[in-house]
């Protein structure tokens, strides 16, 4: 293995990368856009959710209490509703997100101590889940009267009774973007040289398939890296989001997703026949790690299937690294089974990928 | 089995010494389908070998499993001295492949691609620039080396695929119908770029399915459906199907062609201009007999023997293989 060869693919590549306005503009957007969509989405505050009141009472103090939430600004009526099997239907229509339901001896039940009011919540959105908590925390004593101790508003969050920290996405979002864009990336760039006859040129030449691949993956682990860093500037300057662990730690984490999202891109392009191909495989791999990885739902709520099967995905690993190490300031040290199975995940694949790319045509 | 004693390989190699390629029995199946049937091939140094056929004779095939990338279900290989595939890695140094589809990268530049090339064929960093200057040069492609391959004319791209082909001066070039793609002028100049490779002592095979470019070959072989129905020199080929071709001429020749595929040996007719070409089975040829045969019909007509041609040898080679039934 000559460094001058790897040299030579590694130019060639960066030059073709640096051509291929398409994947460049990819590169940088769709970490760009996906930080921004799932950043603003979840970790801003919400305001004017759209909402619905049945105010069954309609008394004086009933249309106060309505008033002074509307005042927060968090929710904003857009429906008009009379009962709270109206206030479900918008909610589940998609309509509203939120909806207020004041029963109709609300005077009664403040006298008696009991719960006055109802918040309806699409609970699906946990930022939409989160906003109508803290809205149903408005203290009632100070503004009604009447009130007696233990008068409370309650929460009934439909669809996901689990709350979830949102911080939890940032660090994430970061093993999302690099396995959705690395491993196709990777895929399509030899496949694509398979498509338009490059490769059957290639081969013949004395360059090795090591060399080759070698050559082929090093740009893109820099390009790994400027997306890991993108989405870190972003995510600490917008959205606030702590590094408590450190960059070093957040890097070496990254990296070892980079190479092991690169082997497997690697291993598809030499199985996939044409560059729709190896976006179709890469897709299919893609899904389960949005879901299976604890991206989005919690892994210890999964049934075990699936919990076996995640284990298999490097993205699991990633999101249980990366949220040790940026949000509670884990060591690798303590994380090291995970950044075991990283390593080994890349290692395995790396060889299968090396010894199914042949140097022939059959 | 005994394996061959030192000095009996040391003969055997000699004798295959003079050949650039040297193969045996050579086979290639694809599940049922025989691409390549049981091929014997030798061709000389520094000449231009030509392997005419239509398309899926077989050439391509042939042609990648000379150079390793395609394992022969059957047979022996043996080019440059080597035994292919089993020593294909160090023949890839010693040889150069043009695809028939443009293999070089469309978004590099014309300097970009051979300098790639240039690095990755393991010429030595000091010699790289100046050889691709030197086939800039050559191969008439200074005033482009700047420009993006894939905006390049057909022969534009087929001389810089020529050029990345030698860039590292190999001993045996094979070309898989390296002029497919490309106008007739520039046709004839890259035919005189081969001429002047084989004059430096590089041995060619080059694949086509056009008849002039066979004739220009040193030897060539003919290829159908998989099997090898001709070989020799261009003037051998014709030469063997003297006293075969008759040229006939007469006031209605769609007619008189209609006819003469009745006639007893004749194999083929075809109109060239005004004039029907016809090839007779061996020992038919005679004028005569052909223009009675059509004044019988009542048609005007006169015949005389013509020169062959190497169409005449393809389409006799490929007749006979129908008429034994295959």
């Amino acid at each position: 293995m000559k460094p001058a060869q790897i040299y030579a693919v590694m130019v060639k590549e960066l030059r073709q990368m640096a051509r291929d306005r398409m994947t460049l503009a990819m590169m940088i957007g769709i970490p760009t856009l996906q930080l921004l969509l799932f950043g603003y989405a979840i970790n801003l505050d919400v305001r004017h959710l759209p909402a619905a009141v049945a105010d069954q009472a309609d008394s004086a103090g009933s249309r106060a209490l309505v008033r002074d939430m509307l005042a927060t600004d968090v929710i904003e009526p857009v429906a008009a509703a009379q009962t709270p099997e109206q206030i479900q239907a918008l909610i589940r229509a998609g309509r509203i997100e939120v909806g207020l339901v004041v029963p109709p001896d609300f005077e009664r039940r403040l006298s008696e101590g009991r719960e006055v009011m109802q918040v309806v919540v699409d609970g699906a959105d946990t930022t939409v889940q989160g906003a109508a908590r803290q809205l149903a925390q408005m203290p009632l004593d100070g503004r009604l009267s009447t009130a007696q101790a233990g008068a409370r508003i309650s929460v009934l969050p439909l669809y996901n009774p689990q709350r979830k920290s949102a911080i939890n996405v940032v660090p994430g979002l970061i093993g999302v973007i690099l396995t959705m864009t690395l491993v196709m990336f990777t895929a399509m760039a030899i496949v694509r040289e398979r498509e338009r006859g490059n490769l059957e040129m290639l081969i013949t030449t004395p360059v090795s398939s090591a060399e080759l691949m070698l050559g082929k993956v090093l740009p893109y682990i820099a390009v790994g890296l400027v997306q890991a860093t993108l989405v870190l500037l972003l995510g600490g300057w917008l959205f606030e989001v702590p590094v408590v662990g450190g960059f070093p730690a957040v890097y070496a984490v990254s990296m070892l997703l980079i190479i092991a999202n690169l082997s497997l891109g690697l291993l598809i392009s030499t199985v996939a026949q044409s560059q729709f191909q190896a976006m179709q495989m890469t897709f299919f791999l893609f899904l389960p790690s949005i879901l299976l990885s604890g991206f989005m739902f919690p892994f210890d709520g999964m049934p075990w299937p699936a919990q076996w099967l995640a284990e298999v995905l490097p993205l699991t690993h990633f999101m249980r690294l990366i949220r040790g190490v940026m949000l509670r300031g884990a060591a690798l040290s303590e994380l090291w089974q995970d950044a075991l199975a990283l390593a080994g995940f890349s290692a395995v694949m790396m060889t299968l990928a090396i010894l199914r790319f042949r140097k022939r045509l059959d | 089995m005994w394996p061959m004693s030192e000095p009996a390989a040391a003969v055997a190699s000699a004798a295959s010494g003079e050949m650039a390629i040297h193969a045996r029995g050579v086979t290639k199946r694809f599940g049922d389908f025989t691409a390549v049937d049981h091929i014997d091939l030798d061709v000389p140094r520094a000449q231009v070998y030509g392997f005419l056929g239509p398309n899926g004779s077989g050439k391509s095939t042939t042609i990648r499993m000379l150079c390793g990338l395609l394992t022969p279900t059957e047979g022996q290989i043996e080019v440059l001295g080597l035994s292919i595939p089993r020593q294909a890695e160090e023949l890839r140094r010693r040889i150069g492949y043009m695809t028939q589809r443009f293999s070089l990268y469309e978004d590099l530049t014309v300097r970009e691609n051979l300098m790639f090339l240039a690095t990755v064929q393991n010429l030595p960093r000091a010699q790289r620039a100046p050889r691709v200057d030197e086939l800039l040069q050559a191969y008439d492609l200074e005033s482009l080396q700047k420009q993006l391959a894939g905006t390049m004319s057909g022969g534009q791209k087929q001389r810089l695929a020529l050029a990345g082909a030698v860039v590292h001066k190999p001993q045996l070039l094979l070309l898989d119908e390296p002029t497919s793609a490309v106008d007739p002028e520039s046709r004839r100049s890259f035919w005189e770029k081969l001429f002047d490779l084989a004059d430096a002592g590089t041995t060619l095979l080059v694949s086509t399915h056009y008849m002039d470019e066979a004739e220009r070959c040193h030897r060539i072989a003919i290829l159908d459906r998989g099997r090898l129905v001709a070989n020799g020199t261009p003037a051998e080929l014709t030469g063997a199907l003297d006293g075969r071709t008759v040229g006939v001429r007469s006031d209605a020749l769609r007619k008189a062609q209609k006819l003469l595929h009745d006639v007893d040996g004749v194999l083929s007719v075809a109109q060239v201009g005004n004039e029907l070409r016809v090839l007779c089975a061996p020992g038919h040829g005679d004028p005569q007999a052909i223009a009675s045969a059509l004044q019988k019909a009542g048609l005007q007509a006169e015949a005389s023997p013509i020169e062959p041609s190497l169409e005449d040898v393809f389409v006799a080679a490929t007749r006979r293989r129908d008429a034994e039934g295959t």
